[in-house]
């Protein structure tokens, strides 16, 4: 399993997680993040994606 | 294989990182102009003039990646019969794949001062740097162009307790996003202060009775504007000189296909502001993108495809997305406003504070504009891949139900 993390200080919600899974990712009604934190290892190329392209550096995976 | 990565900000450093990760091991070359590892620009004219973050905040992790990388190294012409590309310093790197990224840089105001101590621009570290410590001593800033930089520069000055004036020579801030939504960003700016000078341009600059530093600007209606700190917001022009009499086809962007490769040569590919590439929502026009998120992108596709035959290259596929962070707006944009032609609101919170509107051309919507609505623009993304008529859109909306609220009954 590959671990999420998302750095709530830097999270602006700009939504590219979401577009690019949206299944791990999404916005709430407050446009606040919410994520799964264990994430299968055949998601790894998506989670990657989702690191590179967040504008804020806020994702990292581990694991 | 060697692959050589021209341009060491953003695109070029997804570009290296990807390209690694999908198994490169032959010799990763990475050639940037400027002496900086990659950093990421968006907090220089928001956070880092406020004084919220640091310089050491603007790097972008680096990581353990192998990478040779050739800094403060300008690429000064491009030799595709020999696959070498020509530097500053009379040295040459030879490739067998070359990913451009060479970016843009600010475009200075040549007309009269423009080369006066105090008149300042915005696009790299070092001009953040220099313009934060010209704030702390400045009373008034005078800002000339309100594009993004501009009304983002204007916003942190603010923020700062500067008296600020903007100029534009357009009738309203942020002309890519039209006049309909142009008339809220100038309200937004002139409720925090801003004085707003629209549909003036800038005639030229004067000095101070020494002449040893900028007092204020001439305006194209004859006034003036007194000003101890002049910022030239005036948009970006294009690093390609170098790509002159290579042959590739310049437009004068590089113009590639979906897959970033350039039109006429496969062996090179493109990324960020200075490619040129088809949009689906630009009805497959090619379209520069001159934003964070696009090179982003651009730079992870680039350097997996440099791997790969053309052939089997994979394209660029996602819609253009931007934003902008000014006082507590934040407005985010998907697909092509610049090419709209009006901008009806499809969505309007009860309070008025946050909206969506649909950028439309010939009766189809090519892109959206959401303020303080990231959630709403999340399903956009989804429901809004190609141009698309706006009554459908503006149907699976009210089929949808998430909306923040109807635009109200002038409009049906």
């Amino acid at each position: 399993m590959i671990k999420v993390n998302i750095d709530l200080n830097l999270c602006q919600s700009h939504g590219e997680c979401v577009a690019i899974a949206p299944d791990l990712f999404q916005l709430d009604e407050n446009d606040f993040i919410v994520w799964q934190e264990e994430v299968d290892d055949g998601r790894r190329a998506d989670l990657e994606a989702a690191v590179n392209t967040c504008p804020m550096t806020a994702i990292s995976i581990e694991g | 294989m060697r692959l050589v990565i021209v341009g060491a900000s953003l695109a070029g450093l997804r570009a290296a990182q990807a390209a690694r990760r999908a198994g490169h091991d032959g010799e990763l070359v990475v050639i940037g102009a400027e002496p900086h590892l990659p950093y990421t620009r968006p907090p220089l004219s928001k956070e880092l003039l406020q004084g919220r973050q640091e310089l050491e905040d603007s790097a972008l992790p680096v990581d353990e990646l192998d990478v040779r990388w050739r800094l403060s190294t300008e690429a000064t012409g491009l030799d595709r019969t020999r696959r070498r590309v020509r530097l500053r310093d009379g040295a040459e790197e030879s490739y067998d794949r070359l990913i451009i990224a060479t970016g843009c840089r600010a475009r200075r105001f040549d007309g009269p001062g423009g080369g006066l101590p105090g008149v300042h621009t915005l696009r790299t570290l070092e001009d953040a740097v220099a313009l934060r410590a010209a704030l702390a001593a400045t009373h008034r800033l005078l800002v000339v162009g309100a594009g993004f930089i501009g009304c983002e520069v204007a916003a942190s000055a603010r923020s700062l307790g500067l008296a600020v004036t903007m100029v534009d020579i357009a009738s309203h801030p942020l002309a890519p996003f039209g006049p309909a939504l142009g008339e809220r960003w100038a309200q937004m700016h002139r409720d925090h202060g801003v004085e707003l000078r629209l549909g003036v341009g800038l005639e030229g600059l004067y000095g101070d009775a020494s002449g040893a530093r900028v007092a204020g600007a001439r305006l194209s209606d004859g006034s003036s504007v007194d000003a101890d700190t002049v910022l030239i917001a005036l948009g970006s022009t294009l690093n390609n000189e170098w790509l002159t009499g290579a042959g590739l086809e310049l437009d004068p962007a590089v113009a590639c296909d979906r897959t970033l490769t350039s039109t006429h040569d496969p062996d090179i590919l493109a990324a960020g502001d200075i490619a040129s590439v088809p949009a689906a929502l630009a009805g497959g026009a090619r379209v520069r993108v001159e934003h964070w998120t696009t090179a982003a992108e651009h730079g992870q596709l680039a350097g997996r495809n440099a791997l790969a035959d053309h052939a089997e290259r994979e394209s660029h596929t996602a819609p253009p997305y931007f934003w902008t962070d000014q006082y507590d707006a934040k407005i985010q944009a998907l697909g092509c406003p610049a090419l709209a032609e009006e901008t009806p609101l499809l969505e309007l919170a009860p309070d008025g504070t946050r909206l969506v509107a649909a950028c439309v051309r010939e009766g189809r919507a090519i892109g959206v504009v959401a303020v303080n609505a990231a959630r709403r623009l999340a399903w956009y993304r989804r429901a809004l891949q190609t141009p698309q008529p706006l009554g459908e859109l503006a149907a699976a909306l009210a089929q949808d139900g998430s909306s923040l609220g109807n635009p109200g009954g002038a409009r049906r």
